[in-house]
């Protein structure tokens, strides 16, 4: 569990967490890579409960301007104010990896990020995945090797790959399974997403 | 035998058992596919035709419905697991900023922890929080029994009104004295009591609904296995007809079985909208999907088998024990698939009420249970005459696929190199198990489907029944593909908008079964159709010419393509329906599967490891070789995680379910998975024009089983519950050591 490194009489972030009442608890099952991101900014947070604050913030490529309250999660303000429903709400509490975002090009539970918490950052959904009309290998990957039955875990499991084949982009099989730990589906196709992730791991670069 | 009926003959099977029957076809029927066709699509390996739509974000389910307006709807619960409600005032709720609407639900008792007792809507999720917190309920809080143990005590509450006891079942069978003199007469006689647990079926998208009237007219989103059903229950609910409600589920993130029903969110999701004049969205979190929308009973099966030396099936009877909460139906199926003698085997089956959620049908229901108990009793009784386990079963298995997936599977997993029984030493030992499954998954009537061919080329097909992941989306399109002779990409398929034609519930592994056929009768009336253009074009017999490969010809090549053909459509379109017949005769009344495990044990902390499960599945004949082997992937993991994991876990003093989050209810993630061989048995079953079968069910049956009996293997002793956690390893292992 990470330190709560705010001063006395501060709102901290973690404690804005716990008030919102998501679990933080769930450290056991998540992958390592599912951990929310240590803040890049150390000051010290100075918000306070339930106020609406103005955000901004980089959602797949596009700058977003919007108003949200301090106690939104990300999740919910992407689903429900954003329209961008790719991240999927399963259980609020970081233990199912279904609501997977980047943040900062890293892998995190949206639904144990606050919203004002990504001021200034880079958010990728699996909205963003595909460019230019273009999918992104994974997602052919996931197409090639049906790495779904309904779908529901996809958005999230898609960008847990995209964040470990951007750090690790020859992933072993257990490196695979260490970095999805945290994302479950239900309907059981994690041998259908190992092989999509081996597809993209084993293809030759483009250009090469 | 009408003048447009003909005689067909077709070869039924599979290699291994070839069988030739002669059949009545009806003019509107094409001639069905058996063992010998030859296909261009059928049974290749495709790419579902919404996995672009899943991976691209663009699929919206339920869930990602946000329309203008729209509240958010949920309930205040009782934590009481048995209460007479005294009053529910929602006064202060609906003086909530953002607090829409609050309707009481009209019972008057509560019977488990966590009914909803009182509905809301609210503009936010937190102004819906906060208004649920202010619904002001009074409760008598009455006595409760939450678990199977507790609700058979003679001292437990009576959890249903006007009822002397929580026990009902169907009573001592009539036979029962008879098998008992006959289990004296055996020359081995084995007794053994298994139990399972109760499992959720913890679906990744929870039960939701959202609800928008135009006038008198009603749309709802809904995740459902059965948009028809839901249609029906809505109108019987709220006493509108069913002409003026559309149920829509483009995409729903998982069933198994708990989303047969509008359940009671849906028809008051329609009730808060229409209070509130605007959209209302309800979905469950995740506490309310555990406790709220279903479960796999549990059951105490005791058993007495009686065999002979040489190693056959005798009397057998067996009283099983479960719990459906305060639903109805808690079975299990025990005994089935080996050969048991008809006369002299007795079933008792003994329902319990329990103060928790009702349950509901879960993936292939009634059959894990009852395999785990059924297969732990071979088990012993092989042992008990020193018979080798898998020889034990060959002997009294007559169903010819499964004969071939025993030697089949036990090459694969290396049966010879089986060790006795706790032969193994040291602390990780390895040991291999077997077990088997049977399931129906034929289909039947009830099923229509459109086909249009446009003059562009184009072709569609339309159903109003719901895919829920299983790809029966592809499966209609592969099927009418290969009927028109057309690559897959070019079949658009449309499912789950109750506008379009009727379809079944997803049930029983029925909806490919029924859907198909119906599919591709729809693809050859709208193919004849054309053919007959065709032919009046290129001046020959439209007998003759056959389409394949994108094109219209004769086998002396005189054509054209298709899109050529498509052409001489005058106007509009060329629309056919396929309905679904009842079947015709089978191969087999049901599908056959069998799975072999390997597990290593860490005998020094009871860790069971999963190394590998070789799951050999007839599926009829197969549609997609992709989605298939992917499907029977699935169920083998649900079936570990029944052998090893889940577990609904019931408090005594409150009867709260103590682990209804996704943390201490395990459900298999990357970490626990096996090696899994999957052997795909395509048979030519008959029944209808495709011979296709459901595979949803059948292959999470016997995991769990095959798994105990490697266990078994692996240590010299059987853990009789499930599930199979460290602690029941342990027990076992010392229970062993003691009785030496």
């Amino acid at each position: 569990m990470q330190q709560d490194s705010s001063p006395p009489g501060q709102v901290s972030r973690r404690g804005f967490l716990k008030g919102a009442g998501a679990a933080v608890a769930a450290t056991g099952v998540l992958g390592a890579a599912n951990l929310p991101t240590t803040p890049r900014n150390t000051e010290p947070a100075t918000l306070k409960a339930d106020e609406v604050v103005p955000l901004r913030f980089e959602l797949n490529g596009k700058q977003v301007e919007t108003k949200v309250r301090t106690g939104y999660t990300l999740l919910e303000t992407l689903r429900d104010h954003l329209d961008t429903t790719g991240p999927k709400l399963a259980c609020d509490y970081g233990a199912c990896g279904a609501c997977t975002v980047l943040l900062d090009g890293k892998a995190v539970n949206s639904c144990l990020v606050l919203a004002v918490e990504c001021t200034g950052r880079k958010v990728e959904s699996v909205e963003g995945l595909a460019q230019d009309g273009k999918l992104h290998p994974i997602q052919a990957a996931f197409i090639a090797e049906d790495a779904m039955q309904c779908g529901f875990c996809t958005p999230g499991m898609l960008m847990s790959c995209k964040g470990l084949l951007d750090r690790n982009p020859h992933p072993s099989r257990a490196e695979t399974a260490d970095a999805l730990a945290g994302n479950i589906c239900r309907c059981g196709t994690y041998f259908s997403i190992f092989k999509a992730v081996d597809r993209v791991a084993k293809a030759p670069k483009e250009g090469k | 035998m009408s003048t447009e009926d003909r005689k067909v003959k077709l070869v039924l099977g599979f290699a291994g058992d070839r069988q030739e029957v002669e059949l009545t076809i009806p003019d509107e029927e094409p001639t069905p596919w058996d063992l010998d066709t030859k296909f261009s699509v059928v049974g290749g390996k495709h790419a579902r035709v919404d996995a672009l739509a899943k991976v691209t974000g663009k699929a919206k389910y339920t869930h990602d419905i946000n329309l203008p307006g729209m509240l958010f709807g949920g309930f205040a619960r009782c934590p009481h697991a048995a209460a007479e409600i005294v009053s529910i005032d929602t006064a202060d709720a609906l003086l909530v900023p953002g607090v829409k609407a609050a309707i009481p639900m009209t019972q008057d008792r509560v019977r488990f922890a966590g009914q909803p007792v009182c509905a809301l809507a609210a503009t936010t999720r937190q102004a819906l929080a906060a208004g649920i917190a202010k619904v002001n309920a009074k409760y008598t809080v009455l006595p409760h029994a939450a678990r199977t143990d507790l609700a058979l005590k003679d001292s437990a509450p009576v959890v249903h009104r006007n009822q002397q006891s929580n026990k009902s079942g169907t009573g001592a069978p009539r036979n029962g004295e008879a098998v008992a003199a006959a289990l004296q007469q055996s020359a081995k006689v084995v007794r053994a009591t298994a139990t399972t647990q109760v499992q959720t079926h913890a679906c990744f998208e929870t039960h939701s609904t959202v609800a928008q009237w135009e006038g008198d007219k009603l749309t709802l989103w809904t995740s459902t296995q059965a948009t028809f059903g839901v249609r029906s229950q809505v109108a019987d609910a709220l006493r509108i007809p069913e002409a003026n409600i559309t149920v829509i589920s483009d995409f729903m993130g998982g069933g198994f079985g708990s989303k047969f029903g509008a359940g009671y969110f849906t028809p008051i999701a329609a009730r808060l909208a229409k209070e509130c004049g605007a959209p209302v969205k309800i979905a469950l979190n995740r506490r309310e999907e555990h406790t709220d929308t279903g479960n796999r009973p549990d059951s105490i099966q005791e058993m007495a088998l009686g065999v002979t030396t040489d190693g056959k099936l005798g009397p057998y009877s067996v009283t099983i024990t479960g719990t459906p909460g305060i639903g109805r139906g808690a079975g299990a199926r025990n005994p089935m698939i080996y050969d048991f003698p008809r006369d002299v085997r007795a079933v008792e089956q003994v329902e319990v009420a329990t103060n928790a959620g009702p349950q509901a049908a879960m993936r292939a229901p009634g059959h894990p249970q009852g395999s785990f108990a059924l297969e732990t009793i071979m088990d012993l009784a092989a042992e008990a005459i020193g018979m080798d386990p898998l020889e034990f079963r060959t002997r009294n298995d007559s169903n010819s696929v499964r004969l071939a997936q025993y030697a089949d599977g036990a090459k694969r997993i290396g049966w010879e190199q089986r060790r006795k029984n706790g032969s193994a030493t040291g602390r990780f030992r390895r040991g291999l198990g077997v077990a088997s499954a049977t399931w129906g998954g034929l289909g039947g009537p009830q099923a229509e489907v459109d086909c249009k061919i446009f003059r562009d080329g184009s072709v569609q097909v339309r159903n109003g029944a719901q895919d829920i992941g299983t790809g029966t989306k592809t499966v209609l399109g592969v099927v009418v593909a290969e009927e028109l002779g057309l690559p897959l990409e070019k079949i658009a398929v449309s499912m789950g908008n109750t506008s379009d034609p009727t379809g079944p519930a997803s049930g029983g592994s029925t909806t490919a079964p029924s859907l198909a056929p119906a599919a591709r009768q729809a693809a050859y009336l709208a193919g004849r159709e054309l053919k007959q253009l065709a032919a009046k074009h290129l001046g020959v017999s439209a007998d003759k010419l056959v389409m394949k490969a994108g094109r219209i010809s004769t086998p002396g090549s005189q054509g054209m393509t298709f899109e050529e053909a498509c052409r001489l459509i005058q106007s509009g379109e060329i629309s056919a329906r396929g309905k679904r017949r009842s079947n015709f005769r089978t191969f087999k009344d049901g599908v056959a599967g069998v799975q072999f495990a390997e597990v290593e044990v860490d005998c020094e902390y009871g860790l069971v490891r999963v190394v590998r499960i070789v799951a050999l599945q007839d599926a009829g004949i197969i549609i997609n070789r992709l989605q298939a082997e992917n499907q029977v992937n699935g169920g083998v993991i649900q079936g570990l995680a029944y052998a090893l994991m889940e577990e609904r876990v019931m408090d005594r003093q409150l009867g709260h379910q103590m682990n209804a989050d996704f943390e201490m209810y395990k459900v298999p993630g990357t970490k626990d998975m096996p090696e899994i061989e999957c052997v795909l048995y395509d048979i030519a079953n008959g029944g209808n024009n495709t011979s296709v079968c459901g595979i949803g069910e059948p292959t999470c049956i016997p995991t769990a089983s095959a798994i105990a009996g490697a266990i078994h293997n692996a240590i010299g002793a059987r853990v009789l519950s499930l599930p199979m956690t460290a602690d029941k390893v342990l027990a076992a292992l010392a229970a062993r050591e003691k009785g030496r």
